[in-house]
């Protein structure tokens, strides 16, 4: 497979790969990172990627285990940093001024969800994946990614309605 | 779009028990339409859900030409080159070896020469001497 090729299978999905590794690593520069890390690393693969029928799952799939490994990586290097009982006031006060509109407050509010939610909602409501998609990329049954879909879209809904009667920003 | 029925799909979107063509209808009417007070509250998640999909990767690829084949190619040459390199250098230089050894025996040899010549020339005054002897001897 030579490169002009290659590109032409990677480029059409190489920013949902992006905007995944942003939805789980937050900070741009580390999804930046994670995603260049991604495609590097299928290009090496490339010639075992023709035998993929669908190369943008697997990259998908790549991009999750990536930046999951990542995390834990990252919280176990920083357990000793860590103090419960403060941190998150800090946080939230700094964060209150970012999070003027409401837009940046369900950014705030998708960061807070597990790390499974975040991937499923990404994955449906903002690449629109269909859902035998998702259930096969994660290996989860139907059953099991709706029912993590709907917790994530009600916890949303309900962070948002607490916003609104408390009149945050 | 009658109210009734958003609120109902709406319902469904949360359980996450709508068919993806209805989940379309909902997004499509809280993007484009105009949404009465009481659902205004919705629309920022469908706003946020289809902004985050504008975000875009634009880093360079540094995608090396990563032909390993060729490479390969190119290291099997490197060492063909070396081995014919160190076969033909060392024959070149028995050969020089060689050259130098039949100069010096040359050399040695028309040494010798010189020096069996000069022998000779004294082997003539001998000879001379032998000669006049003879002579005196025969006039006795």
């Amino acid at each position: 497979m030579q490169q002009t090729e290659f590109l032409n299978v990677v480029l059409p999905f190489k920013d949902k790969l992006f905007r995944m590794a942003m939805r789980l690593l937050v900070s741009r520069e580390e999804a930046e990172d994670a995603t260049q890390e991604i495609i590097l690393k299928l290009w090496e693969k490339k010639k075992a990627m023709v035998g993929y029928n669908n190369v943008e799952a697997y990259a998908m799939m790549m991009t999750k285990n990536f930046c999951l490994d990542r995390l834990k990586s990252k919280q176990a290097g920083n357990l000793k940093l860590v103090h419960s009982n403060y941190s998150d006031d800090s946080v939230s006060l700094q964060r209150q001024v970012e999070v003027r509109d409401s837009l940046g407050w369900i950014e705030k509010i998708m960061q807070e969800l597990p790390e499974q939610q975040k991937i499923i909602l990404q994955l449906r409501d903002v690449e629109q994946y269909e859902y035998d998609e998702i259930s096969k990329l994660l290996e989860m049954s139907p059953t099991a990614v709706r029912v993590a879909l709907s917790r994530a879209r009600k916890t949303v809904r309900e962070k948002l309605m607490e916003k609104e009667n408390y009149g945050i920003g | 779009m009658e109210l009734d029925r958003i609120e109902k799909l709406l319902e469904k979107y949360f359980d996450a028990s709508a068919t993806v063509a209805e989940e379309k209808i909902i997004r499509d009417y809280f993007l484009n339409e105009d949404i009465p007070a009481h659902l205004q509250r919705y629309a920022p998640m469908f706003k946020y859900f289809s902004n985050a999909k504008e975000e875009r990767f634009t880093k360079r690829l540094p995608l090396r030409p990563g032909n390993r084949s060729y490479w390969k190619g190119i290291s099997v040459a490197a060492v063909v080159v070396l081995v014919f390199g160190i076969y033909f250098g060392r024959s070149y230089q028995e050969r020089k070896k060689a050259e130098y050894a039949y100069q010096e025996t040359k050399k040695a040899l028309s040494l010798l020469a010189l020096n069996l010549e000069r022998g000779t020339e004294k082997v003539a005054y001998l000879r001379e001497f032998e000669e006049t002897k003879q002579k005196i001897y025969n006039n006795n």
